[in-house]
């Protein structure tokens, strides 16, 4: 935003000091509710139809009544009684799908995140041949979703469990494996970012002596961990919520994630399990919701850098 | 840039790359190392198993990992390798593979090959023989892959012999330990006892060690501690291939009914309902277009598809994006406050959206239903439940859109943008004819990809309504279903996985994606300037 406020025309009020924000001027009286008053009603309406579902669920993992037809969205007393049940695992191994959730989600989106950036690397600094035939095959074989071909992934890791069988089915290591296929999936988004660094910064290195490792991992690295950040967040929220995959490669109790095993609770009983579900979803989604708010403002621009060119 | 300088592009040495520091060459070193430890030790595991496929693809990937890392050329193929790799295992392999399955009748019945098939059926023809000897059975691990092997004692002559799957050999009473007519060890190792052989089930019950093949005659464990000598009724010829019956002299002969093959003589009478793996061309394709039911619900189920994916991209681009100008107002307070309130769901897992939604359309205790009071069965009616899984996929794809749509609003050019205002261009002239154009193009790309996403959404069905409702049990897709949860349901569904038929419907989702994305890559101009 580099308007100033010479280009809007600037009003004197006599009565009251004029109030400025941003840079512009705030109208009062009609020009205020033509202006701005309906933004903030049309907002606050959307607000609650984004938001609601959201503090539905808040509002339904400490609600005594675990079903919903108490019809209230504030509970009438509290109580943290599905939390304490989850917490303890007396019903449900709620802890080791916890553990298998981050462990997956942490280890895959570093994982990604190093690749794609390597990937996205070569793409933006490198001259080489079948670079942009490179870069559409990308693009479109990420169209294929992997879902598509669940049944031949299903077979192949069967077949690899009988090889190794610390990667076949029902196992993290193995579902794992078959997540990393989507790892270019944000090398456009990437290359987006790194292109938009000057390469006087890296011609200058190489006049140095720097080799492209240095370059690539001493001089770019730094620059671009504001996409590195929205990369792996993305990352992360797409793994931990991942069900289409894990519903066909963990089946086993010890080994499901908190998608298959939330799934799992509700739909034993949509009505009576909606309050543990609601705590597991809370449980999950604190610390997510608490990293996405504190790196909102890296995700903006950095979608917008890797979108905008 | 260029990578390598000509000097060294010309004489490629074998040398390490240009790492020169020492804890890089170690790492490098390292490894390496694992990486042909790996493969070294897991060559003669492929080839025990036969497993030639696997053993290419390593062999394939061990050669590229050394041509690539060992030598300073290929520069940016050192960095490409990693997610291409995964790329090429995880995602290509599996859709050239699932186009192979389309043409078999891959499922439930039909995972072995016609070797076993046969196998089984002589097998289970076996009768016992009075006048032949029976023997006394010990039971050991064989060390293929622990299969079972039997140790047997004749009960007339005392001769031992050692039976598997392969054959019958004699035994030296040396190499075992006899005690009261059994065999208790084996070179020291100890036989199963009852219980371990009893744990053992199906695998002993089914195993019979051939004697004369050509004359049906097998070895058969009884119980837990005997065998009997017995002849099976069905005699295989492999040259011809052809089953017959030895007592009616009935002539079987693989035949086709349906998409698999069965043993059945000239009447069609099947000699068992053991069927095997084998490929039917374009069967499974055929059967999807000729049958009239099938086709229909076919190009209905597609048509949804299509709908559901236009619905979800524009209806959650628009509202994203007026959402977007509605707090792109500098003269708003507390902006990022409400930026960051409509990005919240997006951090929200979409599996929990969706069920939380399902709950809301809910007949009885739905809060929806409640807040209207009426008792509406959203999930009982096609047209209700795909507009309960509309909202639902709104409500999920808004805040994505949200975001983008703020980002490139942030990003237009502002001289080009304060050049029109100036020239007098109102504030809809200014969004329609600058800042929508600017926009679209940067957008365009993720579009294409929301599209092809949407196409194959599978949470939102499958959380929402798992494909129902249901029109009659027949019916292969549901009201709500969309091409690949309809897949879903044919592959890993309750009645019996029809695997072949599925990957048909798969690749055929294949194509279809391709050619979606082919016709918006055209219409997209962004890809015309790739730098």
């Amino acid at each position: 935003m580099t308007r100033t406020a010479s280009t809007t025309s600037v009003r004197p009020n006599k009565t009251r000091p004029m109030k400025i924000r941003n840079g512009y001027e705030v109208p009062r009286g009609r020009a205020w509710w033509r202006h701005l008053g309906w933004r903030y009603i049309v907002g606050v309406i959307v607000i609650a139809f984004m938001l609601f579902p959201v503090l539905y669920v808040v509002s339904a993992s400490v609600n005594p009544i675990g079903s919903v037809a108490s019809g209230s969205l504030i509970p009438k007393s509290l109580t943290f009684d599905y939390y304490r049940q989850l917490l303890s695992g007396t019903r449900y191994p709620f802890m080791r799908w916890y553990g298998n959730t981050l462990l997956i989600g942490l280890v895959i989106a570093l994982l990604e995140v190093l690749f794609s950036t390597m990937a996205a690397y070569a793409f933006s600094r490198m001259r080489w041949r079948g670079r942009r035939i490179g870069l559409f095959t990308v693009l479109l074989i990420q169209m294929f979703p992997q879902f598509l071909s669940s049944v031949a992934l299903f077979i192949i890791m069967s077949e690899v469990g009988k090889v190794l069988p610390q990667f076949g089915l029902n196992t993290l290591a193995g579902y794992g494996l078959v997540l990393l296929g989507g790892t270019m999936g944000n090398v456009w988004l990437m290359k987006g970012y790194f292109d938009s660094i000057p390469r006087d910064i890296d011609e200058a290195a190489m006049i140095d002596g720097a080799g492209h490792f240095t370059i690539f991992w001493k001089i770019l690295m730094p620059l671009v961990t504001p996409i590195l950040a929205v990369n792996f967040l993305l990352t992360f929220i797409h793994v931990i919520g991942e069900y289409m995959l894990a519903s066909v490669f963990l089946t086993d109790n010890k080994v499901k994630t908190l998608s298959i095993g939330l799934y799992g609770i509700i739909e034993g009983d949509q009505s009576g399990n909606l309050g543990l579900f609601c705590a597991g979803s809370i449980l999950l989604c604190i610390p997510v919701v608490a990293i996405f708010l504190w790196l909102q403002k890296y995700i903006t621009s950095g979608l917008a850098a890797g979108s905008v060119k | 840039m260029k990578a390598v300088s000509p000097k060294e592009a010309q004489h490629p040495r074998l040398t390490l790359g240009r790492t020169t520091s020492v804890p890089e060459l170690v790492v490098k070193i390292v490894f390496l190392g694992i990486v042909c430890g790996f493969a070294v030790s897991l060559i003669p595991v492929l080839i025990g198993l036969k497993s030639w496929t696997m053993l290419a693809v390593l062999c394939v990937s061990v050669a590229c990992i050394l041509i690539i890392y060992t030598t300073k050329r290929h520069v940016p193929a050192k960095y490409l390798f990693p997610g291409t790799f995964m790329l090429v295992l995880f995602v290509l392999i599996p859709v050239i593979y699932t186009v192979a399955i389309s043409a078999t009748n891959y499922g439930d019945g039909t995972r072995g090959t016609q070797e076993e098939a046969v196998a089984s059926i002589v097998e289970n023809s076996v009768e016992r023989q009075e006048n032949k000897p029976s023997y006394t059975m010990s039971v050991a691990r064989g060390t293929d892959h622990g299969r079972l092997v039997l140790y047997l004692v004749d009960e007339k002559t005392g001769k031992i012999y050692r039976g598997t799957q392969q054959g019958l050999t004699p035994v030296s009473r040396a190499d075992v330990t006899v005690s009261d007519g059994k065999v208790t060890a084996v070179g020291g190792q100890r036989v199963l006892n009852a219980l371990e052989i009893d744990k053992q089930g199906d695998s002993l019950s089914r195993l019979s060690v051939p004697v004369n093949k050509d004359k049906g005659i097998y070895i058969h464990p009884s119980g837990i501690s005997e065998a009997y000598t017995g002849q099976s009724r069905l005699i295989y010829d492999k040259a011809k291939d052809t089953i017959t019956d030895r007592q009616t002299g009935t002539v079987y002969r693989p035949r086709k009914f349906g998409d698999r093959y069965y043993y059945a003589d000239s009447a069609g009478r099947k000699v068992s309902e053991q069927s095997w793996l084998s490929n039917v061309g374009w069967d499974n394709y055929t059967r999807l277009f000729r049958d009239e039911s099938v086709r229909g619900q076919l190009f209905s189920t597609f048509l949804w598809t299509l709908f559901f994916a236009i619905f979800s991209v524009f209806g959650t681009f628009l509202c994203g994006l007026l959402i977007a100008l509605l707090f792109d107002e500098p003269r708003m307070a507390g902006r990022k406050f409400w930026r960051s309130l409509m990005v919240i769901p997006y951090a929200v897992p979409t599996f929990i959206g969706f069920l939380i939604w399902s709950t809301f359309f809910n007949k009885d205790f739905g809060i929806i239903n409640q807040v209207l009071g009426v008792g509406i069965d959203w999930f009982g009616d096609p047209t209700l439940a795909k507009i309960a899984v509309c909202t639902a996929n709104l409500w999920a794809g808004i805040p994505y859109m949200f975001l983008i749509s703020t980002g490139a609003l942030q990003s237009l050019p502002t001289d080009v943008v304060e050049a029109a205002r100036i020239d007098g261009a109102g504030p809809f002239r200014l969004f329609f004819q600058i800042k929508m154009p600017l926009l679209l193009i940067s957008v365009a790309p993720l579009l294409v990809s929301s599209f092809a996403f949407n196409f194959n959404n599978y949470n939102a069905i499958a959380l929402m309504t798992k494909g129902g409702p249901f029109a009659s049990s027949g019916e292969i897709f549901g009201g709500t279903d969309i091409l690949i949860s309809g897949i879903y349901r044919m592959a890993f569904g309750g009645s019996g996985a029809q695997f072949g038929l599925a990957a048909a419907v798969s690749v055929i989702l294949f194509l279809i994606t391709a050619v979606l994305g082919g016709i918006q890559f055209g219409i997209s101009n962004k890809f015309e300037d790739i730098r």
